[in-house]
């Protein structure tokens, strides 16, 4: 077994002189409420990436992660503290929503794209029926847990470890990860192994909507108030962390922790440029162009690879 | 298992048992009729050219088609998978996204909970020693980052490997393709041994020296059915041959190309030697899959660029996979036929509707297309038609050669006949055309033959030496298993 896998040295390298870039600027966050602070929105955006990189590797794309990451935080900020039976049940009913949606997909050989970009403005209606203004409060336990400020780590660092650890025994180690793997490596070959490619892919989408569930609960805790907008970047921030991490598009080919890895450096990539005192609008794109130099070091990287 | 020799073997329960068994896609008979039983301890060579039911067969076996008519049954055993039938196909069933060992795990079932992958290493490196000795094939390795032959092996492993269900008959389809001559000697030898230790194979391929090698009954298959079932002493190499033939008496008379013809200059010349002059039908022969569908394909995009197109191409294409490289699915037949020759209907950036309406008429008129209306969805026509409409396409161009990958495949016989027509008519004109078929008779009706084998041409035919016999000597390899 190697010990590290060599998809993931390009991530981590961007991640580590981010890093170092941030604490060069910003000598004052090298500390532990500085680093909580640089990374504390991250959580619910390395939750969503592992989502997305779930429905990527089972060659599909989701382009309602953000609505319905915002919904799951309207049922949370608004539902959950004063029902919490209820709450519950919504989070439990979106779950089963996204399986069925992986079962539609596979059964009927639709095009993810699509039925996503449609599904996306159901979430984003449901998510302004539950909420019609900003507001809501978080359920205590949530914000306890979001903030708790555990000794010497600090919790943005411990939930983004316990999210790529979980991420990667599910998904890279377990029997079940392979299976669904398999689903995006060769579909063939898994219904020609006898099992059920609809059940699979439904699989998928019910373990890709669980992490997005708790994205979304996550971004509330934090936020302590649900609004039905509130997350409508993770769609695209999602898709870019999945590739920053080492995934691709297509073939099954992703690795969560990479992904984490990705949502991080998205996260830190932001609060790098307002130490540039970057005026914010030139924000947007100069992130944008972070993210093509990293992906054409990337691109860089394999030619080489190719090559040798 | 079942106790060594043949003797015992044929006693016992046959492990699989097709009575009658029939296949049919729409109207084409992919398998008709077929009786085999493939009994413990028996492995058989299964042999035949294009479209003789190959494939068909292996599908019905491995219970990947259901029988049309008749019966398909595993002798106790309730399915396929039960009975211990694993097949080893010719595409490839890896994923290359895992490793070994997940490959395994996809195809076991059993391969769960604490500690799988240990099991899972244990069976695959076992299954690897046996038939592979001396591999390099780690079971954590990525198969994405593996070689051609080293995935074939481990595709050929996870057939043999140890699993819940213990493999009693395995259907290897052209294994050796991608394997040099040591491995495939070792193969071969493993497959002898697991016969004799009860196990049965069914193997098929181009190299009849591995098929006597390895075989010790051979059943040739022809338009779908079973013409010989005979222990391998009972056939002679050239007997073989012959036998995947036709008889001679249903040969086509020689169409008009196949007379003297005037033809002109070499008008091209490609990397791997096809040659071909004006006014000449050039087919290309051979298995399927063996390059000839490259070779058209490199010619053919080296004749274009990727960034001008022309109104006058020096080659069009005709697309023998319709859907995925030929119709545009929501267009109007008028519009699929007259895609190729755009650049000519083009006046000022924009297209001369009723110059496209007429030669939508015109071609109509030429070729036989069967719609009350050109207007009409592409998708309304039946097959046949549309593969008319996409022979239109690369004629109504100016394009001196056409190259056809394999167009007739699935089409009924009297469309063909009126294709042929047109495409003799075409070179009468002074077209050139490079025809890859994988039906004897259309490449009986060319002027040249090239016959590939293993990605290069072994051998260039022409005038009367373009035979069935010729053909298919060409097609296998006569070279004994080393």
């Amino acid at each position: 077994m190697r010990l590290i896998n060599p998809r993931l040295a390009l991530p981590i390298l961007s991640l580590a002189i981010l890093i170092v870039a941030v604490f060069w600027l910003q000598p004052r966050a090298m500390s532990y409420v500085g680093i909580n602070l640089l990374f504390n929105l991250a959580v619910p955006i390395a939750l969503a990436t592992v989502a997305q990189m779930i429905i990527i590797m089972v060659n599909d794309i989701d382009l309602s992660m953000g609505a319905f990451v915002s919904l799951v935080a309207c049922i949370t900020a608004a539902i959950l503290p004063g029902n919490p039976a209820l709450g519950a049940l919504m989070l439990l009913g979106c779950v089963l929503a996204y399986a069925a949606l992986g079962a539609l997909i596979e059964a009927r050989q639709l095009p993810a794209i699509v039925v996503t970009l449609g599904m996306s403005f159901v979430w984003g209606g449901a998510g302004v029926l539950i909420l019609p203004s900003p507001g809501g409060t978080s359920p205590v336990w949530l914000t306890a847990i979001m903030k708790a400020k555990p000794p010497l780590v600090p919790m943005a660092i411990i939930a983004s470890l316990l999210i790529a650890g979980v991420a990667h025994l599910l998904i890279m180690r377990s029997a079940f990860g392979v299976r669904l793997r398999a689903l995006g490596g060769n579909a063939r070959a898994v219904s020609r192994a006898g099992r059920s490619t609809v059940r699979l892919r439904a699989m998928a989408y019910a373990v890709a909507g669980c992490f997005a569930v708790l994205a979304g609960m996550a971004l509330v805790g934090l936020t302590t108030s649900g609004d039905a907008n509130i997350a409508l970047r993770y769609t695209l921030l999602s898709i870019a962390g999945v590739i920053l991490g080492g995934g691709e598009f297509t073939g099954g080919r992703v690795s969560p922790i990479g992904a984490v890895i990705g949502a991080l450096t998205l996260t830190l990539a932001g609060s790098f440029l307002s130490f540039l005192r970057l005026s914010p609008d030139w924000q947007i794109g100069a992130q944008g162009a972070i993210l093509i130099l990293v992906l054409a070091a990337r691109l860089l990287v394999r030619q080489a690879e190719k090559r040798t | 298992m079942v106790s060594g020799d043949t003797e015992a073997g044929a006693r016992a329960a046959p492990v699989v048992m097709l009575e009658g068994a029939s296949k049919s896609f729409g109207a084409l008979k992919a398998m008709d009729h077929v009786d085999l039983h493939v009994s413990p301890g028996e492995s058989l060579g299964l042999v035949g050219h294009n479209g003789a039911g190959k494939s068909t067969l292996v599908n019905l076996i491995t219970g990947l088609f259901a029988p049309s008519a008749g019966r398909v049954s595993y002798p106790g055993a309730s399915d396929h998978r039960m009975a211990g039938i694993r097949a080893i196909s010719q595409e490839g069933t890896l994923c290359p996204n895992l490793t070994v060992l997940e490959n395994l795990q996809v195809v076991q079932r059993d391969l769960n909970g604490w500690g799988w992958r240990r099991v899972a290493a244990r069976r695959i490196r076992t299954a690897l020693d046996a038939v592979f000795p001396g591999h390099r094939i780690r079971p954590d390795m990525l198969v994405a980052d593996m070689s051609l032959a080293e995935s074939q092996m481990v595709e050929i492993a996870i057939g043999f490997a140890e699993g819940p269900i213990p493999a009693r008959l395995v259907v290897l389809d052209e294994p050796t393709s991608s394997l040099d001559a040591q491995v495939s000697a070792q193969l071969l030898a493993h497959i002898r041994r697991f016969c004799a230790a009860g196990g049965a194979a069914i193997f098929i391929s181009h190299m009849l020296g591995e098929v006597f090698a390895v075989a010790d009954r051979i059943v040739v298959m022809r338009d779908g059915r079973i013409i010989a079932d005979r222990p391998t002493s009972g056939f002679s190499r050239q007997g073989l041959v012959d036998a995947m033939g036709h008889v001679a008496d249903d040969r086509n008379q020689p169409g008009p190309t196949a007379q003297a013809r005037n033809l002109g200059d070499t008008v091209l010349r490609t990397p791997e030697g096809i040659e071909a002059r004006r006014g000449e039908i050039v087919g290309l022969a051979g298995l399927a899959g063996h390059g000839q569908a490259e070779a058209l394909a490199r010619f053919y995009l080296s004749q274009g660029s990727d960034w001008r197109s022309t109104a006058r191409p020096s080659a069009v294409f005709v697309a023998g996979d319709r859907r995925r490289d030929g119709v545009m699915p929501v267009w109007s037949i008028r519009r699929n036929l007259t895609l190729a020759a755009l650049e000519t209907l083009t006046r000022h950036g924009l297209i001369d509707r009723a110059a496209e309406t007429a030669i939508g008429t015109d071609w109509q008129k030429r070729i036989g297309i069967r719609t009350p209306d050109m207007g009409n969805p592409i998708l309304s026509l039946s097959g046949g038609n549309q593969q008319k409409v996409l022979f239109a396409r690369a004629l109504a161009t100016s394009a001196p050669v056409v190259v056809m990958d394999d167009p007739m495949r699935g089409v009924d016989i009297g469309t063909k006949t009126e294709v042929y027509d047109m495409i003799r008519h075409e070179a009468a004109q002074g077209r050139t055309f490079l025809w890859y078929s994988t039906e004897m008779d259309e490449i009986l009706n060319c002027d040249r033959v090239f016959v590939f084998r293993d990605g290069a041409i072994s051998a260039e035919l022409e005038g009367p030496r373009i035979t069935e016999e010729n053909i298919l000597a060409a097609s296998f390899e006569f070279g004994d298993a080393a």
